[in-house]
């Protein structure tokens, strides 16, 4: 692949978020939420909502850049994208193609975005209920395997048992997430501490996940606004340059059914060289992680896959101690992240990088320089980007 | 009626009467557990299809399977009684080659381990639409 890179032309300019809700409870329909969150980014900025240009979303968002436009009062959009995949393994790539837009001249301001409300739509986490399967469920279906947390867990399970991780380093990445939560006023399950005994008594769901390995189900909406970095001079925030993204992922990944030939990976092997080639840095680098949990192996797996951490090290790397803001070897989701900050689909976590960058996390971690955010491990295609301060370039 | 595949050589590709995923279904139906092989390459296929993914050939043939496999891959899906309970979930990787998902029959859940050699077997569900049939494995 090329030496092109989009390294520092692209800047984090605002965030913005709603309440978050747990599932159904959104007081506000879906669409409304998404407003909410892109003005709040706008806000953030000091960038007017009018002068956005560019649309780049994710995960089939139902809130289409044409009704927004008209909502928000744009003078002209110049930029529609869409990333593919259904969950959140596009949470960085819909990131990573806002900012090949503005690095193309395609569009100045671009705000990246994702809205739901499971009330008025329906859940995510359950099985589809249908007359009748086809494709590859019909081979998996008649076997019980249903859900996203029934669909990973083999792919977890076979990557313990060849580097025989134990149980206890998934425990490890849940409550490093419930740790930070606590800390974090935004996060729905602050207040909600997790202990080891909880944990462990905790039902399962699907082996090996317990019920605090799977993520939330949550309402709200989240959004990003990227400018040029010469624009992002004239910002209210500190910005947070684009260092690296990537998204993709390894030969015949999604082969049906489960036969793909690297069958216990995050789908992050062939993604993260070419991350780090961009971004110009190795993995000893980031000071800190925000590594989106649809379940805790997916966690596990895309550290390793992305360089943090070898396998054959991973029971004593994963230990809650390791993970913490609070002095920990490298911080892991400190906004509390997909299990206990929000389910926004991993745009969250982007915030909560960015967030760090700017001095701003309520779990800061001191003089972050350099953060990763990874998303939607074990999908296809997967996404992954570095962001860094302004001394980093 | 016999369909060439447009743009391609007629003799080479040419699409079967019926689809492959129904041939599985009536060898099932039929008390056999077939897999294809090809004839190209030589390597066994799973699940069924028109092409070799290994080496694009269409020169498949149904063979049965020789039902012996080792467990890849194992977990418990925990359901509510009235959901039917708790069950295991396997990736069985055949000694003919392909991997296909499964459960083991006849013992505890907890019992199936990564590694255990089991035997194929085909069950069958009969409700109001009539018969279904599939492949589940023993301990071998």
């Amino acid at each position: 692949m090329s030496e092109r890179s989009i390294r520092g032309k692209v800047a984090v300019a605002g965030v913005g978020e709603t309440t978050y809700y747990k599932r159904g409870q959104s007081p506000d329909a879906e669409f409304l939420l998404g407003l909410k969150a892109i003005v709040a980014a706008c806000d953030d900025a000091g960038i007017s909502p009018k002068e956005i240009d560019g649309f780049c979303s994710f995960a089939d968002d139902r809130n289409d850049p044409s009704r927004l436009s008209a909502a928000l009062g744009i003078k002209e959009m110049n930029l529609s994208s869409m990333q593919w995949g259904g969950g959140g393994g596009g949470a960085a790539g819909v990131l990573q193609n806002g900012a090949a837009a503005i690095a193309a001249g395609y569009a100045d301001v671009v705000v990246c975005y994702r809205a739901l409300a499971q009330g008025q739509f329906g859940r995510y986490g359950q099985g589809p209920q249908v007359p009748y399967i086809q494709g590859e469920r019909a081979f998996t279906s008649p076997y019980g395997l249903m859900s996203p947390a029934q669909m990973f867990a083999m792919k977890v399970v076979r990557f313990m048992h060849e580097h025989g991780i134990k149980q206890e380093a998934l425990r490890a990445l849940s409550m490093a997430s419930y740790h930070h939560a606590q800390n974090n006023p935004r996060a729905v399950m602050n207040g909600k501490p997790l202990t080891e005994e909880k944990y462990d008594n905790s039902r399962w769901i699907v082996e090996p996940f317990h019920l605090f390995d799977c993520c939330m189900e949550n309402d709200g909406a989240a959004a990003i606004l990227l400018v040029s970095a010469e624009r992002a001079k004239d910002i209210k925030q500190k910005p947070a340059y684009i260092l690296g993204a990537a998204h993709g992922s390894g030969y015949r990944a999604a082969a049906p059914v489960h036969n793909s030939g690297d069958y216990p990976s995050s789908n992050f092997s062939t993604v993260a060289p070419h991350l780090y080639r961009q971004a110009q840095i190795t993995p000893e680098d980031i000071d800190v992680a925000q590594i989106y949990e649809n379940f805790t192996g997916g966690v596990l797996m895309t550290m390793i896959e992305h360089g943090l951490c070898k396998p054959e090290e991973a029971n004593d790397f994963f230990q809650l101690d390791n993970l913490i803001a609070q002095g920990g070897k490298l911080p892991l989701n400190t906004s509390g992240g997909n299990l206990a900050e929000c389910y926004m689909h991993g745009l969250g976590l982007q915030i909560e990088a960015i967030r760090q960058l700017r001095g701003q996390s309520t779990n800061q971690v001191k003089d972050a320089k350099i953060a990763l955010a990874a998303a939607g491990p074990m999908v296809s295609p997967v996404s992954t980007i570095i962001y860094g301060t302004e001394d980093t370039l | 009626m016999t369909n060439a595949l447009p743009g391609t050589s007629p003799e080479k590709l040419v699409f079967p009467d019926q689809s492959p995923d129904t041939t599985y279904q009536d060898f099932l139906r039929n008390n056999q557990f077939c897999i294809q092989h090809c004839n190209e390459c030589q390597n066994f296929l799973f699940y069924p299809r028109l092409c070799c993914p290994h080496c694009s050939s269409v020169d498949l043939e149904w063979r049965e399977a020789s039902g012996k496999g080792t467990v890849y891959a194992v977990s418990i899906v925990r359901q509510r009684p009235e959901k039917g309970g708790d069950h295991n979930v396997v990736l069985v990787d055949l000694d003919e080659g392909p991997r296909l998902m499964s459960r083991v029959d006849g013992i505890p859940n907890e019992d199936v381990k990564i590694g255990m050699k089991v035997k194929a077997s085909i069950s069958v569900n009969t409700d109001e639409d009539g018969d279904t049939r599939m492949v589940v494995f023993r301990e071998a």
